[in-house]
C-alpha cells in the first residue's frame, strides 16, 4: 500500500488533532485516551409511539428503550447470532414442545423475583386479543393463539420457578432465534396490577434502568442508568444512556457536529451530500435488516399468469440499481441480490435465476415484447409510495429507468401520508403498483420469506401464493440443522425470483456517525448500536 | 368598559365553538387510518385494530365523535394521545416552553426594532437609515429555515458559542438563539414600521408646536412622537405575539425545541384527533384573549381611543 502525500498529511494532522483533543480532555500524561466507567452516551431517539410495555412496542423509538431496560431469554450480538441472557438451555427434540430453563436467582431491578411465570404470564398478557396489544401476532405459532376470540395461550406451562414449556402449533425450527425479540420479555408481577401506570414508568431486568420514576420526559429525552443487578452478556461499559427524541434528523445531526451527541443512528437525507467530509472516519456505514421493494399484486391488469411473468422479470431488469444507489442515495443503499438481507445468516448472492436483479436493456426489452405477444400493454405502469417518506427520489428515478428502458408510460403514484398508504394497501384497494419494506423482527431468513410471501400470511399484501414455495418454507422450518433450513429456503427464494410476487431494489443500510471521543460504536442486526459496548472518554 | 370586555368574552364562543368544529373534521377527513399505520409496514390484526378503533372512539360516526370530544372538553378531559399521555398534560408541557421562546422573541423584537426604527426615522436619508433599510429587506426576503440554519452552523457548530439544539426542560440561554432567529423578520417588518410612522408623525402641527414651546427634544421625541408613532407597531406585535405563542414550527424543528410547534406537527403526522384539535382551540383561545388585550391597550396610548356603546 502506498501513502499519498495528502493522506500523509491527513494521517498527521489526525494524529496532531488526537493529541490536542487527548490533552485537553485528559490533561494528564497517557497519550492513549481512557474510557471513564461512569460517562453518560447520549443518543437520538423518537417520542415511543406506545406505552414502554414490551408487547406493544412494535416501532423503533420505543424499541430502542425497551430493549436497553429488558433482557430476555436470547439477545443478539453483533453478528444477529442470539446468544442465552436469561435462559440457561432451550432444548426440543420435534421443533414443536420447547423446554426453556432460565438462570436461578435473577430479579427486577427492584427486586421482584423474576421465574418462569414472569415469562409465561407477559406472553399471555401480550397474546390475549382484548389486551390489543400492537406485537400480539409474535405469539401465533404457540397454542392455544386466535385472532377472533380471548383465549388464553394453552401450549405455555409453568413446570417449576425456572423452567416452562411451549408448545407449538407446528413444527418451527427458529423458534429459539425469535426470543430475543421485544415482544418476548418478561414482565413483573406488579406490571399486571396497573399496565397503564407500568407502561409510563416500566420496570425491566436488563442492562439498564429508568434513572427514576419520571425519567421518561415526553417529547424531550429519556434518561436511563446501568442496572446494577443485570448479570447478562449485555454488562454496560458505561455509565448509562441519554435517549435525546428529535423530531427532525438534521437537529440531530448538528448537535453530532458540534459534538452534542455522542451517537446518531440515521444520518438525514439533507446531509448525504456532505456527511462523509463533515465526519470523516467517525462515518459509520454498513447493510442493515431492511429489505426494500416493489410489489405487484397479481391482481392488477396484465399482471397475471405467464404474462405477468414476464412484465415483473422485465421491469425488474429494467431498473438499474446500480446506478439508483449510488446517485440517489450516496451509496447508503446495496443493490439487493435476494429476499433477505447481507446482515442475516442465510444470505446470499448466489441464487439461481438471480440474473433478473441485474440491469439488462435488451433483455428486458424482449421479455416486455414475448408478454405484449400474450396481451398488448396499455396504461402507465405507476409505483404507489408515501410523499411523506423521503421516497419520491427514487420512484422517480427507478420510473424513469422503466420508462427508457421498455418505452412505456411509467412514474409514481404519491400519497400525501404513510398512514393513507398503508390504508390503502391494507384494504386492497389500491390498483398500481407499490413501494415495500420489511425490516426483520428477529435476524432470521424465515422472517423474511413467511411473513411477506407465504400464503395468507399477515404481511402478504400481494396476496401471493405458490403451494410450491410454502412447501420449502415448511420444510425448512422443520430442519433441526440450520443450514439445512437455509438450503431450504434458499430454493424456496428461486420459486421467489421466478414469480417476483415482489421485485427485490436494494438493502438499507446503517448511516451513522459517532462523537471524537466515543468509541467501540457497533451496529447490531436491527441497526441499533449496542449501546452497552459503547465507552467514552 | 366592563361592558366592552363582557361582549368581546361573550363573541368568543361561537368562534371557540366554529373553530373546534372545523378542525376536528378536517382531522377527520384526513385520508388514511391512524391506527394502521401505528403498524407499520406490517398488516394488523383486524381485531386488535377494531378494539383500538373503539378505544378512541373512531368507529363512531363524525357528529358522535365530535360531541363526545366536546363534552370531555367541558369535564377538562381533552383526551388520551396514542403513547397513553393524557392531552391536557402534553399541553401544560409545551406551551410555558413556547411562551417563553414567544416572550424572548417578542422582548429582542420589540427593543431592537422601536430603537432602530427610531433612530432611522429621525435620521431620515442618513448612512444609518440607509444601512438599516438595507439590513431590513435582506432579513424579510430570507425564509427563517435559511436564517435558523445558519445561525445554527455559525453560532452553535462553528463558533461555539450557543448548543445547536435546545435541551430537555428549554433552559433560557439556550433558547436566546432560537429566539433571536425568531425575531429576526418581525424585527425588519417593526424597524420599517416604526421609521414610516416616526416620519410621518415628525412632520404634523403638535410637534412642530412642541418645539416652538420651547421643549428639548429629549421630550419631544419619547412623548410626542414616539409615542403617537407606536400604534401600527403595537397592533403589528400583538399579531405577532399570537404568531408566536401558537407555535413556530420549522424553528422549534431545527432547534429541537419541545413547543408547540413541534408537537402538533407531529400529532398531525400521526392523525392524533384529541392531540390535534386540543392543541388548535387553546391557540384560538389565546388569539382571542391577545386580540382583546391590545384593542384595551389602544386606549392607553391614544385616549381619543373609547370603548363606549
Amino acid at each position: 500500500m502506498t501513502i499519498t502525500k495528502l493522506g500523509f498529511t491527513a494521517i498527521t494532522l489526525a494524529a496532531l488533532g488526537a493529541l490536542t483533543l487527548s490533552g485537553c480532555a485528559g490533561g494528564g500524561a497517557a497519550p492513549a485516551s481512557t474510557p471513564n466507567p461512569a460517562a453518560i452516551i447520549t443518543t437520538n431517539g423518537s417520542e415511543p409511539h406506545n406505552p414502554l410495555i414490551p408487547t406493544s412496542t412494535i416501532e423503533t423509538g420505543g424499541a430502542k428503550i425497551v430493549n436497553s431496560i429488558f433482557a430476555g431469554l436470547v439477545y443478539y450480538d453483533a453478528d444477529g447470532a442470539s446468544v442465552n441472557d436469561v435462559a440457561d438451555t432451550i432444548t426440543t427434540d420435534d421443533n414443536t414442545t420447547f423446554t426453556i430453563k432460565i438462570k436461578p436467582g435473577l430479579t427486577f431491578s427492584d427486586g421482584q423475583a423474576l421465574t418462569s411465570s414472569s415469562f409465561v404470564d407477559a406472553w399471555q398478557y401480550g397474546a390475549l386479543l382484548s389486551n390489543s396489544q400492537l406485537g400480539s401476532s409474535f405469539f401465533s405459532d404457540i397454542a392455544g393463539y386466535s385472532v377472533e376470540t380471548d383465549s388464553p395461550l394453552t401450549g405455555l406451562t409453568v413446570v417449576d420457578d425456572t423452567t416452562f414449556t411451549v408448545a407449538l402449533t407446528a413444527p418451527t425450527a427458529d423458534f429459539p432465534q425469535r426470543l430475543g425479540a421485544t415482544a418476548f420479555y418478561p414482565l413483573p408481577a406488579s406490571a399486571f396490577t396497573d399496565m397503564a401506570a407500568f407502561g409510563e414508568s416500566p420496570i425491566g431486568n436488563g442492562p439498564y434502568m429508568l434513572d427514576g420514576a419520571t425519567a421518561w420526559k415526553h417529547n424531550e429525552k429519556i434518561d436511563l442508568v446501568v442496572n446494577p443487578d443485570y448479570a447478562g452478556g449485555r454488562a454496560p461499559k458505561n455509565g448509562g444512556l441519554s435517549i435525546t427524541f428529535y423530531a427532525n434528523q438534521g437537529a440531530a445531526y448538528s448537535d453530532l457536529l458540534a459534538n452534542n451527541l455522542d451517537v446518531l443512528d440515521s444520518i438525514p437525507d439533507s446531509a448525504y451530500g456532505t456527511y462523509e467530509s463533515d465526519l470523516g472516519d467517525r462515518v459509520i456505514n454498513q447493510p442493515a435488516a431492511i429489505f426494500q421493494s416493489v410489489t405487484i399484486p397479481e391482481r392488477l391488469a396484465h399482471f397475471d399468469g405467464e404474462e405477468g411473468k414476464l412484465r415483473r422479470a422485465a421491469l425488474s431488469m429494467a431498473i438499474n440499481r446500480d446506478e439508483i444507489t449510488e446517485i440517489i442515495f450516496s451509496g447508503t443503499r446495496t443493490p439487493a441480490s435476494d429476499f433477505t438481507s447481507p446482515v442475516i445468516d442465510g444470505w446470499t448472492d448466489t441464487l439461481r435465476g438471480s440474473d433478473v436483479l441485474e440491469f439488462d436493456a435488451k433483455a428486458a426489452k424482449k421479455l416486455w415484447a414475448e408478454a405484449d405477444d400474450i396481451s398488448p400493454w396499455t396504461g402507465t405502469f405507476q409505483i404507489a409510495y408515501n410523499a411523506d417518506g423521503g421516497h419520491q427520489g427514487w420512484v422517480d428515478a427507478a420510473s424513469n429507468s422503466i420508462k427508457n428502458t421498455l418505452g412505456i408510460k411509467a412514474s409514481g403514484a404519491p400519497t400525501p401520508t404513510f398512514a393513507q398508504s398503508r390504508t390503502a394497501i391494507a384494504d386492497r384497494s389500491i390498483q398500481t403498483a407499490f413501494r415495500a419494506g420489511w425490516q426483520a423482527d428477529y435476524p432470521s431468513v424465515y422472517n423474511f420469506l413467511e411473513p411477506s410471501f407465504a400464503t395468507n400470511a399477515g404481511s402478504n399484501d400481494g396476496e401471493y401464493s405458490n403451494p410450491e414455495f410454502d412447501a420449502l418454507l415448511a420444510r425448512g422450518s422443520a430442519e433441526n440443522d440450520l443450514t439445512a433450513a437455509n438450503s431450504d429456503f434458499q430454493k424456496a427464494q428461486e420459486i421467489l425470483l421466478e414469480d417476483l410476487p415482489s421485485i427485490p431494489l436494494w438493502y438499507a443500510n446503517v448511516t451513522g456517525g459517532v462523537g471524537t471521543d466515543v468509541h467501540g460504536v457497533v451496529f447490531g442486526w436491527d441497526s441499533v448500536p449496542l449501546f452497552n459496548e459503547i465507552t467514552k472518554d | 368598559m366592563t361592558g366592552y370586555i363582557f361582549r368581546r368574552i361573550l363573541q368568543a364562543i361561537p368562534v371557540f365553538l366554529g373553530t373546534t368544529f372545523l378542525i376536528y373534521f378536517m382531522v377527520f377527513a384526513m385520508p388514511g387510518d391512524p391506527i394502521v399505520a401505528l403498524f407499520g409496514d406490517k398488516t394488523p390484526n383486524p381485531a386488535v385494530v377494531a378494539q383500538l378503533r373503539a378505544q378512541y372512539h373512531l368507529d363512531q360516526p363524525f357528529f358522535v365523535q365530535y360531541l363526545i370530544y366536546l363534552g370531555g372538553i367541558f369535564r377538562g378531559d381533552f383526551g388520551l394521545s396514542f403513547s397513553g399521555e393524557p392531552v391536557t398534560s402534553i399541553l401544560a408541557r409545551t406551551f410555558p416552553v413556547t411562551a417563553r421562546l414567544a416572550i424572548l422573541a417578542l422582548l429582542f423584537e420589540t427593543f431592537f426594532g422601536i430603537l432602530v426604527g427610531l433612530i432611522s426615522g429621525l435620521r431620515k436619508g442618513k448612512l444609518f437609515d440607509a444601512s438599516s433599510l438595507a439590513v431590513s429587506l435582506i432579513l424579510i426576503s430570507l425564509p427563517i429555515f435559511v436564517i435558523a440554519f445558519v445561525g445554527q452552523y455559525v453560532f452553535g457548530v462553528w463558533l461555539g458559542w450557543a448548543r445547536t439544539t435546545v435541551g430537555s426542560g428549554a433552559p433560557l440561554q439556550d433558547l436566546v438563539l432560537p429566539a433571536l432567529v425568531l425575531a429576526s423578520v418581525s424585527f425588519a417588518q417593526i424597524v420599517r414600521l416604526t421609521r414610516a410612522s416616526v416620519i410621518e408623525t415628525s412632520g404634523l402641527d403638535f410637534v412642530r408646536t412642541a418645539y416652538s414651546k420651547g421643549l428639548s427634544s429629549r421630550r419631544v421625541i419619547p412623548v410626542h412622537i414616539l409615542r403617537n408613532s407606536l400604534i401600527p407597531v403595537v397592533t403589528y406585535l400583538a399579531t405577532d405575539f399570537g404568531v408566536l405563542l401558537v407555535g413556530a414550527t420549522i424553528t422549534e424543528g431545527i432547534f429541537n425545541v419541545p413547543g408547540v410547534g413541534n408537537t402538533l406537527y407531529q400529532a398531525i403526522i400521526r392523525g392524533e384527533g384529541p392531540t390535534v384539535v386540543s392543541f388548535v382551540t387553546v391557540m384560538v383561545l389565546i388569539y382571542l384573549v391577545v386580540n382583546i388585550l391590545v384593542d384595551l391597550f389602544y386606549g392607553l396610548l391614544d385616549p381619543r381611543i373609547r370603548y363606549v356603546k
